[in-house]
């Protein structure tokens, strides 16, 4: 495998797909480079799954193109792409006995001679001992080793996977991603990845495309994501953020300003996605866990600079690594706080009086036009 | 991971911005259904029609038949074999009752209680299918015999007496009398009973007993509220697997019973295939016809179930 | 009352058991009476042991040849039903197409008719065709009350079928052909095996039908309808039994062969 091969690039251009009168893709132009990890993240409905399917050729989009390389491939007919799918819930041939499983694609070509190259696949998967069973025989994590395999085996240049993990218990979960990621690297094949997992999408990939409504919010690094969320969704469904409606009051160098519940804030406009007029409003985040605590006791002990706001302790949950505490404070009823248990403060339990600070470039803004709350619900909708 | 695999298909070639090619299979569906559906429309919508038209006809086998608009056949065959069409009513729905009594224990007991059993038995309800139906019903000509042990059994009992009563045996026989035919066809149609009563009750999942007897219910309590609500859809397939061939039976009749326990079939087979008065035969038919189609629908517009197919 | 406790914990099964007994008491007594010695033409006293029938089964005139005839048209006419059937119900499960209604009530109503109605229209049609009665005629009927069954039996299963088997067919390389022979087709043979099976068993079986439209072809039912009139001879009963028992032997052994298989393969 060349790296300077682009013929595993994904090329979309202005695909989109509706069904009567619902859009379930709206217009798209993304581009997944040869030999990348990416993942396509949301919740369920958001249309990545019908995303993957026209880039597999089970769907034909209504509207634009999908390109391979060089290639346009729109209706090329999926047995005729060299393109391949870890299906949802593995979609093994039950009638089959897992060589003939894996063996099906290279069958399908003309391939005489299958029994060295299935072999050599089932070992890869560590599966060789099980050729002679039937889908049904294996465990979830087993089944779910055979579908990669018997994709991969066709060598080819594109590997989708949807939901691939989804039906695995948590531990095999995370014992499953490190493997495909291991394979990914081993053989080089572009992988692009279909889940509404966010830690799922943010362990394995390179590259997340966060989608919602049949739109791409944001497209980046799983850091870059986390870190600079560009919409409330983004904010919202990749982890948690604490977001505050706060008018601007100033800009000031590289810095805005910001007036939230009679007190300040400060946020670099490098971090702030909206436009901020003085006299706006934008909505100021941040993680819980970039939130410090401090009794109000000590609030003389902390350094100048920081951005500060008062609050009361209604509610502490101890997690071993962490301890998460909500807040009421005037700008938000409910500020969430996540602290290292590293030297537990005593005085912190519901009721105290404390003090939230953190560090000015933590901060990100948000457009105040959008809905708060969005992406919150969905992922409670998951954990259910 | 080493390259033994020979290369992907090739690409085929695609121009840009060619239209996409004109979707094959609009007409797939519809080839599949013609000769099927041909079928079922040359040999047993036609028919319907051809039957219709033949009860409106007068004439004779000689000079042939034509069409005359004679409705006073339908009158005629109804004032004359009213008698047939009501026994017939009845013992099908007798025949459909005692079923269900017999059947349900048997359903539930191969779903729930049978264990390493269930496919043994499974094999016992269906097995006696594979013998001709005609040889079985034959077999309680012996059963019922005259003198046998069953009258013998039934008579020390004063079951006898009772059934006598009721008028539905006569003297010392069983045989040629209503129970005998209706224990014919309870007996006929009674696999077609338990195989939709177990597959409803299969479908139970058994853990809903549990919570009911969890939640208080009694055994019998968790069976009335619980268990047979959720295997209504078996009993009403069952009922109807059950009654609608038992109404239009004659063999049962003709076997087992007299002249006496003559049912609606009985008189369509000898019209048609004896006394040849076809459009008599045809009108019988076409009313019995009417008359199971609009019970049917009646029942499954009561029963709610109407995804039967 | 431990006993009355104890019955009424076991009143399903012993109610149960009590109809499997009702179920099997005749196929009981056609066993028993196909080693009877009857004295008159009729087969219904218990007289003498014998295995005379038995060593002579097809000592009746045109009994084997009915019989013959009976698996000729039970065996095509399970053909005819099982192709068009499945046919018919992948149409149902797999396309859109107007009429769907029309097609589905078509299906349904021929269960839904006693069976006289059907044989008697049917009779009306051959004869106002001017038909010879006889084998075809039977076979043509026959298919036709068939082919229901196996829609419902192969529908159910197709229904039941995994949509994304197909796609990852498509998606290994399989052409559309290929995706039906490889894939499809071998996940939807029990239900056709099914539909298949419940088509002969009914053809071989069907008695009502027959006697309206055989004309003088005397199939297995049929002559077994005529000897109830004319005597019935101890070898209608022999078959019965050979019947039976090959059938619950198939069973058996078909049980037998999957068990092993299962457990080897675990």
């Amino acid at each position: 495998m060349t790296t300077t091969d682009n013929s595993g690039d994904v090329r979309l251009s202005g695909i989109s797909k509706t069904y009567g009168s619902f859009t379930a893709v709206h217009p798209l132009d993304l581009t997944v480079p040869q030999g990348s990890f990416f993942a396509l993240l949301g919740a369920s409905g958001c249309g990545k799954t019908t995303t993957l399917r026209m880039i597999a050729g089970l769907e034909e989009p209504t509207l634009g193109t999908v390109h391979l390389g060089d290639q346009d491939v729109t209706h090329l007919p999926p047995y005729k792409r060299p393109v391949n799918t870890v299906f949802q819930s593995y979609a093994l041939f039950p009638h089959l006995d897992i060589f003939e499983n894996v063996a099906f694609g290279l069958r399908r070509r003309g391939i005489k001679s299958v029994k060295k190259q299935v072999e050599e696949m089932l070992e890869l998967v560590q599966l060789g001992e099980q050729a002679r069973k039937k889908p049904h025989q294996l465990s979830g994590g087993q089944q779910q080793r055979v579908a990669v395999a018997r994709a991969l085996i066709n060598h080819p240049k594109v590997l989708l996977l949807d939901e691939p993990l989804g039906a695995l218990d948590l531990k095999l979960r995370r014992q499953m991603q490190l493997e495909l990621k291991r394979i990914q690297m081993e053989v080089g094949i572009t992988f692009i990845h279909v889940t509404h997992d966010q830690e799922e999408a943010m362990t394995m990939a390179d590259t997340v495309a966060v989608m919602n409504a049949g739109r791409v919010e944001q497209l980046g690094s799983p850091a870059d994501l986390y870190e600079n969320p560009q919409t409330t969704f983004v904010a919202n469904f990749l982890g948690t953020s604490n977001l505050i409606e706060a008018e601007v009051d100033s800009t000031s160098g590289d810095d805005i300003v910001l007036k939230a519940g009679g007190g300040k804030l400060s946020l670099p406009s490098a971090r702030c996605s909206a436009p901020a007029a003085t006299g706006g409003k934008v909505l100021v985040g941040i993680r819980p866990e970039k939130i410090s605590l401090t009794a109000a006791a000590d609030a003389g002990e902390i350094p100048e600079g920081r951005n500060r706001i008062t609050g009361r302790i209604v509610d502490s949950s101890f997690i071993g690594v962490s301890t998460q505490y909500v807040i009421d404070s005037p700008v938000c009823p409910e500020f969430e706080v996540y602290a290292q248990n590293i030297d537990r403060d005593a005085r912190l339990v519901p009721g105290a009086e404390v003090v939230l600070h953190w560090n000015p470039a933590h901060t990100f803004g948000l457009d105040a036009a959008q809905d708060i709350d969005a992406g919150v619900e969905t992922v409670e909708e998951e954990a259910a | 991971m080493t390259a033994v695999t020979e290369a992907p298909p090739p690409l085929a070639p695609t121009t840009p911005g060619k239209k996409p090619p004109r979707r094959r299979g609009r007409l797939t569906p519809y080839w599949l259904l013609l000769p099927g559906m041909l079928w079922l429309v040359v040999f047993f919508a036609l028919p319907m029609i051809y039957q219709a038209s033949t009860s409106v006809q007068q004439g004779s086998l000689e000079e042939g038949y034509k069409v005359t608009w004679h409705f006073v056949t339908y009158w005629d065959a109804l004032s004359e074999y009213w008698p047939q069409f009501l026994r017939s009513v009845m013992y099908a729905a007798s025949a459909t009752v005692l079923c269900l009594l017999l059947g349900y224990p048997l359903a539930y007991l191969i779903a729930f209680r049978a264990g390493r059993w269930r496919n043994l038995i499974m094999i016992l309800v269906i097995a006696p299918f594979f013998t001709s139906f005609l040889i079985r019903t034959l077999a309680w000509k012996t059963i019922l015999a005259d003198g046998g042990p069953v009258v013998g059994a039934l008579n020390a009992l004063h079951v006898l007496d009772v059934t006598n009563w009721l008028g539905w045996t006569a003297g010392d026989r069983v045989l040629a009398t209503p129970l005998a035919v209706v224990c014919g066809l309870t007996y006929n149609f009674l696999p077609f009973m338990i195989l939709p009563l177990y597959t409803s009750l299969e479908r139970i999942d058994g853990r809903l007993h549990e919570a009911a007897g969890d939640l208080y219910a009694r055994p019998w309590t968790t069976f009335r509220k619980v268990t047979f609500p959720l295997s209504m859809p078996g009993v009403v397939s069952g009922t109807l697997l059950t009654f609608i061939p038992a109404a239009g039976d004659y063999v049962n009749a003709e076997l087992l019973g007299s002249t006496d326990t003559r049912m609606i079939g009985n008189v369509i087979q000898t019209q048609f295939l004896r006394i040849l008065d076809y459009p008599t035969a045809a009108a019988l038919s076409f009313i019995l016809m009417a008359a199971i189609l609009l019970m049917v629908t009646i029942y499954i517009r009561k029963s709610g179930t109407e995804d039967l197919v | 009352m431990p006993f009355v406790n104890w019955l009424k914990r076991r009143l399903v099964v012993i109610a149960g058991l009590l109809t499997l007994g009702y179920l099997l008491l005749p196929n009981v007594i056609v066993t028993v009476f196909s080693f009877n010695k009857p004295k008159g033409r009729f087969n219904y006293q218990w007289q003498q042991f014998s295995t005379d029938a038995w060593k002579d089964p097809c000592g009746v005139a045109g009994m084997c040849g009915s019989l013959g005839i009976s698996l000729q048209i039970a065996l095509w006419a399970t053909v005819g039903a099982t192709l068009l059937g499945t046919m018919i119900a992948f149409a149902l499960v797999r396309y859109r197409f107007r009429a769907r209604a029309a097609v589905n009530s078509l299906i349904f109503l021929p269960m839904a008719m006693p069976e006289v109605v059907m044989a008697a229209s049917l009779l009306t049609l051959f004869l106002n065709m001017g038909a010879q009665l006889g084998f075809w005629t039977i076979l043509i009927a026959h298919i036709m009350f068939c082919l229901s069954f196996v829609v419902v039996a192969v529908k159910a299963r197709v229904m039941s079928m995994d949509p994304r088997l197909e796609e990852a067919a498509r998606d290994l390389y399989a052409s559309p052909a290929q995706t039906f022979l490889r894939v499809t087709l071998p996940i939807a043979a029990p239900g056709i095996a099914a539909g298949a099976l419940l088509s002969f068993a009914l053809s071989f079986d069907d008695f009502i039908i027959t006697n309206f439209n055989a004309g003088s072809t005397v199939t297995f039912p049929m002559f077994v309808w005529g000897s109830a009139q004319r005597g019935t001879p101890v070898q209608i009963n022999v078959i019965g039994t050979a019947m039976f028992l090959v059938a619950v032997l198939l069973v058996l052994a078909s049980m037998l062969i999957t068990n092993r298989r299962t457990r080897q393969k675990a």
